[in-house]
C-alpha cells in the first residue's frame, strides 16, 4: 500500500478569549492509495477540524500549530496558497454533513458542478455539462438532465447528498473526504449512500477519509478505522481487528455503547463527558473517564505503541499488559 | 378535472420562483395599480418628443398662463409652453436621474460592503468608517453641497445622488454578507479551491439579492424626491430643461396670484411616482421575505 496521505503529528490550536483550545493534538494518520479510512469520535473530538486542515481550511482565530500533512509526497502546509486551491476540490475533496445546507441555494446544481469543472478540469461549457450530467447519472440520480436544471431546495436531502458526491468526484480527486456524510439522512438512504461512497471510491480510485461517530457505518464500509478522543487519535487499526480486539479502554467504551440485538448485553454508556480542550491537563485525556486509570497516566501523555502489525495504541495500560 | 390530471401525471407541474411571485403580486391590487403607474411613466418618458403637439420649451407668448383647457389639458406657464409637455418631457430627466444615481449607487455600494463583509478586519473597519463618515452629512445637505461644488448638471446630480445612496447599499450588503459567509455553501464554495474573489461575487452576492431589489425600488423613490427638492432649490437641474421641481418651484410664485395649475400638476407628478416607488418596493419586500419564499 502507498500512503497517499500521512498526517504526522498535527496540532490544530484556536486562540479565544479564554485562552488557547487545543482542538487536534498531535494527531497521525495514514490512508493508503484507494483506502477507505474512517476516522471515529464523539461530538467535539475534533474530528472535522483535523478534516479542514488536511485542506488547510482552518480560519482565524484557529491554526495548525505544528505538524506536517504528507498528501501524494509532499507538504501541503508547506504549499503555497495558490497551489493549494489547484488541489483543493481537484486532488482532495470534501463532501459535507448537511448537503442540503452545502449547495448554493441560489445556483441550480448541475451548475454548480460545471462550475467546479470548469476550474479544475479545464473543460468549456458543452464538455463540463456533458460531464456533469454523466457525473450525476453515476451518483445514481435518475433524469440527470431534469435534475441538473433544479435548485437544492427541489431535491430531497438523499438526492442533495449524491449531486454533493458528483461533485466533489466530478474532477477525479485522490483523496475524498466525507464529513459525516450520513447524518440527518434517514437510515435506508444513508446506506444508498454509502453504498454510492464505496462503489465510486473504488470505480474511480479515490482513497476516502470518512468522519464518523456512528461505528455501524465504520463497519459497513471502511477498512481501517482511526479512533479520535478530545483531539487525540488513541487507536488505529483494521477494522476487523478493531471490532474483535479493541485495545483502548475508550474504543471498547464505544464498541459497547452501541446498542445490539444479536448478543445479550447491556448497553454502556462511557461516563463523563469529552474533556475541556482548554488548557488541557498533560497526560492522558481519557484518564478521568476511564477504569483503568493509573497515577501514571495524568503525568505524562501515552506513547503510541504498535500493539499488532497495523494496529496502534496509545495507552498506558495496554502496554503495562503487554509487558 | 384539471387538477387531478396535472397531479397524476408522471411529472409534478412546478411554478418557477417568478411566477410564483407574479402570482402573489397579482392579489395586491394597489401595488399592482403603482406597478401600472411606474410603467405607464416610463414608456410616457420613453415616447415624450410623440405624445402632445407642442414643444416643451419654445415659448408661446400669445397663450402665456392660460388655465387648464382642452387645447392644453394642464395649462401653458408664463412663457406659454405646455404644462403637459412639459410634464411629460420632465418624466425623462427625472426618471434617468433616479436610475442612473440607484445604478451607480448601487454597484458601487454592493462592491464595497460585499469586500468589506467578507474580508472583515481591517478592510472592514476602513470601508465601513468612510461609509459611516459619509452617513455623518444629512445626506440632502450633502447633495447639495456636491452640486453646489461642482456645478448642478445632470451627470454631477447624478453622482451626487449616487453618493448619498452608496452607505445604504454598502452597509446592506456587508450584514448579508456576513450572515452567507458563514453559511456551509461557502465552505463547500472555499473546499473546492475557488478563488475568494470568485466566491464573493459568483456564489454569495446572488444569495444577497433580494433585500437589495428591495431596496433599491425604495431608494429610486428618494432618488426622484432628491432631485426634484434640489431643482427645487435651483441646485438640481437647471431651466429651460423641464424638470418636476424646477417647474414646482416656477409654479410656486404663482400660488397667490391664482394659477394653481403651475404647482399643482408638477407637484402630483412628483407625489405620484415617489409613491408608486415606495408601494411597489413595500410589496416586494413582503414578497421577498425569506420566510415566505417557497410558498
Amino acid at each position: 500500500m502507498t500512503p497517499l496521505l500521512d498526517l504526522r503529528d498535527v496540532t490544530v490550536h484556536f486562540d479565544t478569549d479564554e485562552g488557547t483550545v487545543q482542538a487536534v493534538d498531535g494527531a497521525s494518520l495514514l490512508v493508503g492509495a484507494g483506502e477507505i479510512v474512517g476516522l471515529v469520535g464523539e461530538s467535539g473530538s475534533g474530528k472535522s477540524v483535523t478534516a479542514l486542515a488536511i485542506l488547510r481550511l482552518i480560519r482565524p482565530p484557529g491554526r495548525i500549530v505544528a505538524g506536517a500533512i504528507e498528501f501524494d509526497g509532499r507538504d501541503l502546509l508547506q504549499a503555497s496558497e495558490d497551489e493549494m486551491r489547484r488541489i483543493r476540490g481537484s486532488q482532495i475533496s470534501m463532501v459535507f454533513q448537511s448537503p442540503r445546507t452545502s449547495l448554493n441555494p441560489v445556483i441550480p446544481v448541475g451548475r454548480q458542478i460545471e462550475r467546479l469543472l470548469r476550474v479544475h478540469a479545464g473543460l468549456d461549457g458543452g464538455g463540463a455539462r456533458r460531464r456533469a450530467l454523466a457525473m450525476l447519472a453515476e451518483a445514481g440520480i435518475a433524469e440527470p438532465e431534469r435534475r441538473a436544471a433544479q435548485y437544492p431546495h427541489q431535491l430531497s436531502g438523499g438526492m442533495c447528498q449524491r449531486v454533493m458526491i458528483a461533485m466533489a468526484l466530478a474532477a477525479s480527486p485522490r483523496l475524498l473526504i466525507a464529513d459525516e456524510p450520513t447524518t440527518g439522512l434517514d437510515v435506508s438512504i444513508a446506506a444508498q449512500i454509502l453504498d454510492l461512497l464505496r462503489d465510486l471510491g473504488r470505480r474511480t480510485g479515490a482513497a476516502i477519509l470518512l468522519i464518523t461517530h456512528d461505528l455501524g457505518v465504520v463497519a459497513g464500509i471502511c477498512d481501517r478505522v482511526a479512533v479520535m478522543h478530545a483531539g487525540q487519535i488513541v487507536e488505529s487499526a483494521g477494522v476487523h481487528r478493531l471490532f474483535k480486539q479493541p485495545a483502548h479502554p475508550y474504543t471498547r467504551g464505544l464498541l459497547r455503547s452501541v446498542p445490539r440485538l444479536d448478543r445479550d448485553f447491556t448497553m454502556e454508556p462511557i461516563a463523563g463527558a469529552v474533556p475541556s480542550l482548554l488548557d488541557p491537563p498533560p497526560g492522558c485525556r481519557f484518564a478521568p473517564r476511564c477504569a483503568l486509570a493509573m497515577d501514571a497516566c495524568t503525568a505524562c501523555r501515552p506513547p503510541i505503541v504498535a500493539v499488532a502489525p497495523g494496529h496502534s495504541v496509545a495507552c498506558l495500560a495496554v502496554e503495562g499488559a503487554r509487558r | 378535472m384539471s387538477t387531478l390530471a396535472s397531479v397524476s401525471g408522471s411529472r409534478v407541474v412546478r411554478r418557477s420562483p417568478r411566477a410564483a411571485l407574479w402570482r402573489r403580486l397579482r392579489r395586491n391590487t394597489l401595488s399592482l395599480v403603482a406597478l401600472g403607474v411606474l410603467l405607464l411613466l416610463t414608456a410616457m418618458a420613453v415616447l415624450a418628443p410623440t405624445l402632445t403637439p407642442y414643444d416643451p420649451d419654445a415659448p408661446d407668448a400669445e397663450h402665456a398662463l392660460q388655465s387648464p383647457s382642452l387645447r392644453h389639458w394642464l395649462g401653458t406657464d408664463i412663457y406659454g409652453r405646455d404644462q403637459l409637455t412639459r410634464i411629460v418631457h420632465a418624466s425623462r430627466i427625472d426618471l434617468l436621474v433616479a436610475l442612473g444615481a440607484t445604478a451607480m449607487a448601487l454597484s458601487t455600494g454592493v462592491v464595497l460592503g460585499a469586500v468589506a463583509g467578507y474580508r472583515g478586519g481591517w478592510t472592514d473597519q476602513l470601508v465601513m468608517r468612510a461609509i459611516d463618515a459619509v452617513m455623518a452629512f444629512p445626506s440632502f445637505i450633502l447633495a447639495m453641497g456636491i452640486t453646489a461644488a461642482l456645478g448642478n448638471n445632470t451627470l454631477n446630480v447624478i453622482a451626487a445622488i449616487a453618493i448619498t445612496h452608496v452607505p445604504i447599499y454598502a452597509r446592506l450588503i456587508r450584514g448579508e454578507m456576513l450572515r452567507v459567509r458563514e453559511m456551509e455553501y461557502a465552505e463547500a464554495a472555499r473546499t473546492v479551491g475557488n478563488r475568494p474573489r470568485r466566491i464573493v461575487f459568483r456564489h454569495l452576492l446572488p444569495n444577497c439579492v433580494p433585500p437589495v431589489i428591495v431596496q433599491a425600488t425604495l431608494a429610486m423613490g428618494f432618488a426622484v424626491l432628491t432631485v426634484a427638492a434640489l431643482s427645487f432649490i435651483g441646485l438640481g437641474i437647471r431651466p429651460p430643461m423641464s424638470e418636476w421641481g424646477a417647474m414646482t418651484a416656477e409654479g410656486a410664485g404663482y400660488i397667490v396670484s391664482g394659477e394653481w395649475w403651475l404647482f399643482l400638476f408638477p407637484g402630483v407628478a412628483i407625489m405620484v411616482t415617489v409613491l408608486s416607488f415606495n408601494l411597489v418596493g413595500d410589496t416586494l419586500r413582503d414578497l421577498l421575505d425569506p420566510r415566505m419564499r417557497g410558498l
